[in-house]
C-alpha cells in the first residue's frame, strides 16, 4: 500500500521573475510577477488562489503581508522557517492541505532583491551568542569548516570541490535565464579570491535578485491545467542543529534521514532518479547530498563529481539551470529546485533539457548545513 | 528582572547567565549532566543527550583537539585574516573558537590545544592556544 501522499498533488504552474538583477524592483513586486505567471502557466488567476505558502528575508509576517499585496484571502497558510530550504518542505505541507480539502489552489512563492538592494547575503538570522566573540562570517565559516573537515577526512580535493562549480556553469551556459555564463575551469575557481579557506569566491553561490512561483492542486483535477502535471511522489525534512558545531558529524548531512525516508515515501531508490536539482550555497553542499542521498558512498563525493558526472554530457545531470552557484540565489534558493525539476519533466529545458526525465529529485538545504528537505516529482507515468 | 533558581543551576538566573559570570570571573565552565553523564556546550537548563534536567557546573579541563579550521580573510586595514576553528574538549563537547598565538595558516586539523579566557566583564570567551610541547598534527578521529 503506498503513502497516502504519494501522487496526492501536482504541480501545474511555474515561473520566475528578476532573475539576476531587477533594478527598481522591491522583493515583494517580482515575487507577485512570478506569482502571476506562474498561475497564468496553469491557466488560473491569482482569485483562484486559497493556499498561502511563503517566506522572505523582509518580512516579519510573510503571509499577511504577501497574502495582503496579492489580495488573497487564504483558508490555508504557511510560512514557518527552516532557511532556504522551505520551500521544498511547502511541497509536503501543500501536498498535506489540498489532500485534507483545507485548500484547493496552493501557490508557494518567494522573492528577494538583495542583489539590487542590498549587494550582500541576506543574513538576518545573525550570530549565536555564543560564536559571536569569534566573528565568524556567516554563512560562509561554517560552510568552510564543514569543508576543511571533508577535505581532512577523506582526502577531497579543492579541485574537487571545484568540478562541482565548473559543472554547474556547464548547465548554465545552456540557460539563457542564467546569471553567470562565462566560461569557468577548475584552475579559475582554484585561482579567484580566497574567501574563508578553503572556500573562494567562486566556491560560492552567487548573490543575485529573483523570484519563484509554484503552484499545486489536487491530483484528481491536474489533468484538468494546460501543462502537462508533476505530481508530488515523495517527500521529507530534517534537521539537526543550528551552529556548525552542535552537527554531530560535519561531514554527514540531515540529508541522511530526509532522503531515505522520500525515497521510500516514493517507492523509488537513487537509481531511479533521471535529474537532480541539489541546493548548491557552496560547492561542498553538492557533494554532502550527493553522498548523503545515496548517489555515490560516504567520502566518495570528491571523485565523484571530479569524474565530470554532473556535467553536461555526464551519467547524472545535476542543477541542470546552473544551481545556485551559476544561475541564481537570491538568498533562499530552494524554490529554484522544484521549478527547474518541473521545467525538466514537462520537456521545456530547451537546450539543456535532460532527454526523457521522468523523475526529478529536489534536495533543499538551509541555515548552516541544518535543514534538509527531501522531494521527489515525478511525471504522470510514473504514478 | 529577578532571576529564578532553575534546579541543577547553582545561583541565581539560568544558565547562560551563570556562564558568563565565570567567564567574567576568569573561568571556563561546562556543564555535566547527572543523568547520563554527558557533557554539553552550549550552557543549557536541558541535557541535549537526554532531556534531563539535573545538571551541574564543572570545570572545564580546557584540552582540546582543533576539529576544523578557517582563515577568514579580511583586508588589512580592516585587522587582517584571522583564525575561526571549531575545537573538541577533551570532555567531548565542540564549540567555535578561535587559535591566538599561531598564524592561523599552520593551524591544522587535529592539533592540541588548550583555552584560556580572553575580554573581560560581558566581553569574556574562550580562546585556545596550541601546545607548545605537545604539538602535533595527528590524532584526529
Ligand atoms: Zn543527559
Amino acid at each position: 500500500m503506498s503513502h497516502p501522499l504519494r501522487g496526492a498533488a501536482a504541480i501545474v504552474g511555474v515561473a520566475t521573475a528578476g532573475i539576476g538583477e531587477a533594478a527598481g524592483f522591491t522583493a515583494t513586486e517580482i515575487l507577485a510577477q512570478a506569482s502571476h505567471a506562474a498561475l497564468a502557466d496553469a491557466g488560473l488567476t491569482l482569485r483562484d488562489v486559497d493556499g498561502l505558502f511563503t517566506n522572505t528575508a523582509v518580512h516579519s509576517h510573510p503571509a499577511l503581508s504577501i497574502g495582503e499585496y496579492l489580495g488573497l484571502r487564504p483558508t490555508f497558510s504557511e510560512s514557518s522557517s527552516i532557511g532556504g530550504a522551505s520551500f521544498v518542505a511547502y511541497l509536503i505541507t501543500a501536498t498535506m492541505a489540498l489532500q485534507a480539502r483545507l485548500c484547493d489552489v496552493a501557490l508557494i512563492c518567494y522573492g528577494s532583491n538583495q542583489r539590487t538592494a542590498l549587494g550582500r547575503l541576506e543574513a538576518k538570522s545573525g550570530s549565536q551568542s555564543y560564536e559571536a566573540p569569534y566573528q565568524p562570517r556567516h554563512p560562509i565559516t561554517s560552510y568552510a569548516l564543514a569543508t576543511a573537515r571533508h577535505m581532512h577526512r577523506y582526502g577531497t580535493t579543492r579541485a574537487q570541490l571545484a568540478a562541482v562549480a565548473v559543472a554547474a556553469r556547464g548547465w548554465a551556459q545552456r540557460n539563457p535565464e542564467a546569471f553567470m555564463r562565462d566560461p569557468l575551469t577548475v584552475d579559475d575557481v582554484l585561482s579567484s579570491r580566497m574567501v574563508s579557506d578553503p572556500i573562494t569566491v567562486r566556491d560560492c553561490c552567487l548573490v543575485t535578485d529573483g523570484a519563484g512561483a509554484v503552484v499545486m492542486v489536487r491530483a484528481e483535477r491536474a489533468k484538468e491545467f494546460p501543462k502537462a502535471p508533476s505530481y508530488f511522489l515523495g517527500g521529507a525534512m530534517a534537521h539537526w542543529h543550528m551552529q556548525i558545531d552542535q552537527l554531530p558529524d560535519m561531514t554527514v548531512t540531515a540529508a541522511t534521514d530526509s532522503g531515505p525516508r522520500a525515497f521510500a515515501m516514493a517507492g523509488l531508490s537513487p537509481r531511479d532518479v533521471d535529474v537532480l536539482q541539489l541546493y548548491d550555497a557552496f560547492t561542498i553542499n553538492t557533494i554532502l547530498a550527493l553522498e548523503d542521498l545515496g548517489f555515490c558512498r560516504k567520502g566518495e563525493g570528491g571523485a565523484f563529481v571530479a569524474s565530470g558526472a554532473l556535467a553536461p554530457g555526464g551519467s547524472l545531470p545535476v542543477n541542470t539551470n546552473g544551481g545556485g552557484l551559476s544561475c541564481c540565489h537570491p538568498g533562499m534558493y530552494g524554490i529554484f529546485t522544484i521549478i527547474e525539476s518541473v521545467r525538466q519533466l514537462r520537456g521545456e529545458a530547451g537546450e539543456r533539457q535532460v532527454a526523457g526525465a521522468e523523475i526529478a529529485l529536489c534536495n533543499g538545504n538551509g541555515g548552516r548545513l541544518a535543514s534538509q528537505v527531501t522531494a521527489l516529482l515525478g511525471t504522470a507515468a510514473t504514478l | 528582572m529577578t532571576g529564578q533558581q532553575i534546579p541543577g543551576v547553582q545561583g541565581v538566573g539560568g544558565a547562560d547567565r551563570r556562564f558568563k559570570e565565570a567567564l567574567a570571573a576568569g573561568r571556563f565552565d561546562i556543564q555535566r549532566c547527572r543523568s547520563c553523564g554527558s557533557h554539553f556546550f552550549y550552557p543549557r537548563v536541558i541535557c541535549p543527550h537526554c532531556g534531563g534536567s539535573e545538571i551541574e557546573w564543572v570545570a572545564a579541563s580546557g584540552r582540546a583537539t582543533v576539529h576544523s579550521t578557517t582563515t577568514v580573510r579580511r583586508k588589512a586595514e580592516q585587522g587582517g585574516d584571522y583564525n575561526v576553528c571549531i575545537v573538541e574538549l577533551d570532555e567531548g563537547p565542540r564549540m567555535m573558537s578561535r587559535v591566538d598565538g599561531t598564524p592561523s595558516d599552520d593551524v591544522r586539523i587535529g592539533m592540541r590545544v588548550s583555552a584560556s579566557v580572553a575580554g573581560a566583564g560581558d566581553g569574556a570567551f574562550v580562546v585556545f592556544h596550541v601546545d607548545g610541547r605537545d604539538a602535533q598534527q595527528e590524532g584526529a578521529r
